[in-house]
């Protein structure tokens, strides 16, 4: 009844082009955006900002430069944490070498470095293809986070390459409250996302799911393929990158080598295969639902322990954790390979003719 | 010179137990096409499996057979549950599947059969050979001889099945073309559920060899990670791939680790130890480069 674009006539071709074609869907993009930027500033606490709205915020953006590569471009990538942990020790290492560098310029840098060594990593890709390619990325992610461990230059010569981010300040303006770090990121996770939203149904985009549906047949319709991969591999380290600069800065202000483990990179491949494996909102619901779903299971399985007067120890409820992330995962592939966002495609496609279907 | 041998026998012998865990890998890649992560995982399950029987005090060749029978009917409930499902969906989609799966039994191992580290003794000590160190002056360890011969004997045995049984053709003809070969009459699977039975054997062999050595922890599933690079050099499709790649990428591995960081020290000054983590994958990479479908892989073909 409200979702439903009969009688919204497109009479040049910049309304048939524009990114949301439905009128429906661009007051509940607006309105979400408020939400976001006036309503959840207004009321939300500072646990809420600091341990859920942050985190879902920069993992949406890593999963969303992950979904680039492997949902679009079809290149599955298993190193996006190695990737996050360039974007983070670059940005540090432009703010604590580079006298008054604006921090949001070392952002954009970090990013750049880390679409550098994306390429660098995606030059394979040329050559080898599927699994090969899976298990290559494997050399990024173990390389990378040796090179931040043992060379002492890459964290300011600090031990075991722990790295203490200083703060961030734009203009003279100081963000040190969560709810001033939330906004920055949202910002900033806002605009990449509208940008990739852009990019995936430009040239470069459609040139990325031509190669990932049959590369041969790409190149024969004349897409080049290295400059179209090796395009893939940029963009999204660069958002992965970026994604990772925020988590040292906006996150958690200290962060290790280690923490950018294979277990992370497995944890945003996760998020886009729940969220959707192609899809820029798919990266949303993924990051959401994987980082809330720990949230949910320690409250749960707690409480559920003492219903049943069964003794769940601390060992006990992580294994619980791995299995049912296990579980969800198989189920996902098994039951809905598209994802969230397929389902949310699927309730929108209900809404349009209800309440009166054929 | 002697030091260089002993290490390059050690790194060979090492080698070969990653050959064992990438073994398992080929043999499920050969039937289904699925490259299957939870491999390491298996390996832990079923040495996991092993040691818990015998905590509740079943005997040592009781509590193998037992786990082989855990093995096998996780092999046919995975067929079952997750792959049977998801027939005619892309390889990749399979792939994750697998993490998803290896991520479960991670869960589901400990909880069926504890998960503290424990020891499991198979009659086999870790001691240098006196022979051979007598009179070559070289420490081979028995422990070491005595998994490579094992490992030697599986890839025989497996080798036979695979050649000369009813069975081993039928799998041979599943891995060639699913369709003709359901076509033919074969029961897709049967036979699908049967080699994931094998390839628990495999983890099994694999699990009890790194469980004697290092005792039966969580760091077991990281054997995968080993075994990862040893199949891209040796070509997901072979057994014969996996010996060779194995015996490379060990002695390789232990080589650089003795010869490289003290060259980067000299450069660069600073510790540079625990390369084995990436040194290996990177070599794989490298290789890849020349080489794209490994050494011992079939050449792949596209066609539009």
């Amino acid at each position: 009844m409200f979702y439903r674009e009969t009688g919204q006539f497109k009479t040049s071709y910049g309304a048939d082009q524009q990114i949301f074609p439905i009128r429906q869907d661009r007051i509940g993009i607006v309105l979400l955006l408020a939400v976001a930027f006036v309503g959840v500033p207004a009321l939300g606490s500072e646990y809420f900002f600091s341990a859920i709205l942050i985190p879902f915020l920069i993992f949406s953006l890593a999963a969303l430069g992950l979904n680039i590569l492997t949902g679009y471009a079809g290149q599955l990538s298993l190193g996006s944490a190695a990737f996050m942990a360039v974007g983070a020790y670059a940005a540090y290492n432009f703010q604590v070498r580079v006298e008054g560098m604006p921090v949001l310029v070392s952002f954009v840098l970090a990013g750049l470095t880390a679409a550098g060594v994306g390429i660098l990593f995606g030059l394979p890709s040329l050559r080898i293809k599927g699994f090969y390619l899976a298990v290559a990325t494997l050399a990024a992610q173990f390389f990378i986070v040796w090179c931040l461990t043992k060379f002492p230059y890459l964290s300011n010569d600090s031990s075991s390459g722990v790295i203490s981010v200083p703060g961030v300040s734009i203009l003279g303006f100081d963000f040190d409250t969560p709810r001033s770090k939330y906004l920055l990121v949202l910002t900033l996770v806002t605009l990449l996302a509208l940008a990739a939203k852009n990019m995936v149904r430009s040239t470069t985009g459609r040139a990325w799911m031509a190669v990932r549906d049959m590369d041969v047949a790409a190149e024969v319709i004349g897409i080049r393929l290295m400059h179209t991969k090796l395009l893939a591999f940029a963009v999204s380290s660069f958002y992965c990158g970026v994604a990772g600069a925020l988590y040292a800065f906006c996150y958690l202000g200290s962060v290790e080598p280690d923490g950018f483990s294979l277990d992370m990179s497995f944890r945003i491949l996760f998020m886009i295969i729940v969220g959707g494996v192609g899809s820029i909102l798919g990266s949303f619901l993924g990051a959401a639902f994987i980082l809330l779903l720990p949230i949910f299971l320690d409250i749960v399985l707690p409480a559920l322990s003492e219903l049943l007067h069964l003794p769940f120890d601390g060992a006990t409820v992580s294994h619980i954790q791995l299995m049912v992330f296990g579980a969800l995962i198989m189920f996902f592939l098994v039951v809905e390979p598209h994802g969230l966002a397929r389902l949310w495609q699927i309730a929108k496609e209900k809404l349009r003719l209800w309440p009166f279907p054929h | 010179m002697a030091f260089f041998f002993e290490v390059l026998i050690g790194g060979l012998l090492s080698g070969i137990m990653y050959s064992l865990v990438a073994l398992g890998f080929v043999l499920i890649f050969k039937a289904s096409g699925v490259f299957n992560f939870a491999q390491g995982a298996m390996v832990y399950f079923a040495a996991l499996a092993v040691v818990g029987f015998i905590d509740k005090g079943v005997p040592l060749w009781a509590s193998v057979i037992l786990a082989f029978i855990v093995m096998t009917l996780f092999g046919i409930a995975t067929e079952k549950f997750v792959l049977r499902k998801m027939v005619n969906q892309p390889p990749i989609a399979l792939f994750m599947a697998t993490i998803g799966l290896a991520f479960f039994v991670e869960g589901l191992a400990p909880l069926l059969f504890g998960n503290d580290v424990r020891p499991l003794d198979i009659g086999l000590v870790d001691e240098p050979i006196p022979a051979i160190l007598d009179s070559l002056n070289i420490v081979v360890s028995r422990f070491d001889l005595t998994a490579a011969g094992l490992a030697a004997l599986l890839v025989i045995v497996l080798a036979l099945f695979f050649q000369y049984t009813r069975v081993g053709r039928a799998l041979r003809a599943v891995a060639d073309d699913h369709q003709a070969a359901l076509s033919i009459g074969i029961p897709l699977q049967h036979i699908w559920a049967l080699v994931w039975a094998v390839a628990g054997f495999v983890a099994l062999v694999a699990g009890m060899l790194w469980g004697a050595r290092n005792g039966v922890q969580f760091a077991l599933t990281f054997t995968a990670l080993k075994a990862l690079p040893v199949l891209i050099l040796g070509g997901f499709t072979s057994v014969p791939g996996a010996i060779v790649g194995g015996l490379i990428i060990g002695a390789s591995e232990k080589l650089a680790e003795i010869y490289i960081p003290p060259l980067m020290q000299s450069v660069f000054s600073g510790n540079f130890g625990g390369i084995e983590g990436w040194f290996p994958y990177v070599m794989a990479l490298l290789f890849l480069l020349v080489r794209p479908e490994g050494l011992f892989g079939e050449k792949h073909i596209d066609r539009v």
